[in-house]
């Protein structure tokens, strides 16, 4: 049986720019949250996870898209899970190969990827329903939402906690390291405060559509 | 009690570095299913069950891997192996205890993609953990999920009788929520190897 029919979507700005924005994976649908807590103690380490989950998520987004049609249906989730990890393994040994530290740092978390349900999220719900194309941009698109949103969380936590950006002391010897924002709990609360954030702008946008829309309304 | 004696793993990988609140590993399910005691007892048993099955099988997978010297292909290797045994907990389930099957119902599938089941075959592989340890480790990591997810819905069914601001409904509060468990659960810290 072949796979599911294409409803093919026009390419725009849009693709990209859903997964930024709109469809951000970790801040609006709440997706691959274990990374996201973990490994963004420092902004390093969170850049290099998410470039890492970006590489899976295009290269794996574009071989289900590839072969959409001859995956059977019965068996498409099977066959997502390895496709995307043989990818997770080249990353993997990649990461080994080009620094042992960072490979240190995040630890068991590369090979996580596997598990990432925002990978699988895409494959299922996108990349094979899509063409090749509109799958490569919105791959680029979601994981550079995911990636802003690890840096998000990583750059504060390494500010508060370490004093530093990018492993570079930002303020004097005399600032006072906020410890527990690069320890486990910190990762909860610097999270929890970006979604008050995002909740706080979305519900001041709607109240000031609703105070738009009623004069419109009267007349 | 040394550093790889069976209790200590046990309590390590179940208190001290607790696998939601100390290691993020299961935080979907912790986030998704912690709104009602009862499903979330029902998730932390089915959890702990696929766990010990998945970390039996990947003992004796990664013995044939090393044999063979074909280490590269582990971690294909457990994510089948944990989507197939869940398949079959999920096939016995039905088959022989009904009524827990449909308690459990759409959480089975879902436990294939929880990160803590791959991080426990991850990490009794890479501590070199013997096939005792293995399985006092993954025991002791779901029951410290169970731990985790009872005590989060706990305070959520609390939480759901008092008044909170409108915009730290739903996910934002559940976060701070999850951040004060996780900061009490520091205080056990002390108690283990930093590593372990």
């Amino acid at each position: 049986m072949p796979g599911l029919p294409d409803t093919t979507e026009k390419v725009s700005l849009d693709t990209f720019l859903r997964g930024l924005w709109e469809e951000n994976p970790v801040f609006v649908m709440l997706l691959g949250m274990c990374p996201v807590l973990a490994v963004s103690n420092t902004a390093i380490n969170a850049l290099a996870m998410g470039l890492a989950s970006t590489f899976v998520l295009v290269a794996s987004n574009t071989l289900v898209s590839l072969m959409r049609h001859f995956i059977p249906k019965q068996v498409r989730i099977a066959t997502y899970i390895i496709i995307i990890a043989t990818f997770v393994t080249m990353v993997d040994y990649a990461i080994q190969a080009i620094s042992l530290d960072l490979y240190n740092a995040l630890g068991a978390f590369i090979q996580l990827i596997v598990v990432n349900c925002m990978i699988l999220g895409r494959a299922e719900a996108y990349a094979s329903k899509q063409p090749l194309g509109a799958t490569i941009i919105n791959g680029v698109g979601i994981g550079a939402g995911f990636t802003l949103a690890l840096l998000s969380l990583g750059v504060v936590r390494e500010i508060l906690g370490m004093g530093s950006l990018f492993g570079i002391p930002l303020f004097g010897d005399s600032f006072q390291p906020w410890v527990v924002m690069i320890l486990p709990p910190g990762g909860f609360f610097v999270l929890g405060a970006w979604l008050l954030v995002f909740a706080w702008v979305k519900q001041y946008r709607e109240q000031r559509l609703d105070q738009q829309e009623v004069p419109q309304h009267d007349s | 009690m040394t550093a790889d004696s069976v209790t200590f793993i046990f309590l390590n990988a179940a208190i001290v570095n607790n696998f939601v609140l100390a290691m993020f590993l299961g935080i979907c399910p912790f986030l998704g299913v912690s709104a009602k005691r009862d499903t979330a007892w029902s998730m932390g048993l089915a959890v702990i069950f696929v766990m010990l099955v998945s970390s039996i099988c990947a003992y004796g997978i990664n013995w044939m891997l090393t044999r063979f010297e074909i280490e590269y292909l582990r971690l294909i290797c457990y994510i089948a192996v944990i989507a197939s045994s869940v398949q079959l907990v999920e096939m016995t389930m039905k088959k022989y205890s009904p009524t827990l099957f449909r308690a459990l119902g759409i959480f089975l599938p879902l436990i294939t993609t929880n990160c803590a089941i791959l991080g426990v075959a991850l990490f009794q592989t890479s501590r070199e953990y013997s096939f005792v340890q293995s399985l006092s480790f993954s025991l002791g990591a779901g029951v410290g999920f169970t731990i985790a997810l009872m005590l989060m819905a706990s305070m959520r069914q609390q939480l759901e009788l008092h008044k909170v601001p409108s915009i730290s409904q739903g996910a934002a509060m559940t976060m701070m929520l999850a951040g004060l468990l996780s900061l009490s659960f520091m205080g056990f810290a002390g108690l283990g190897s930093s590593h372990g």
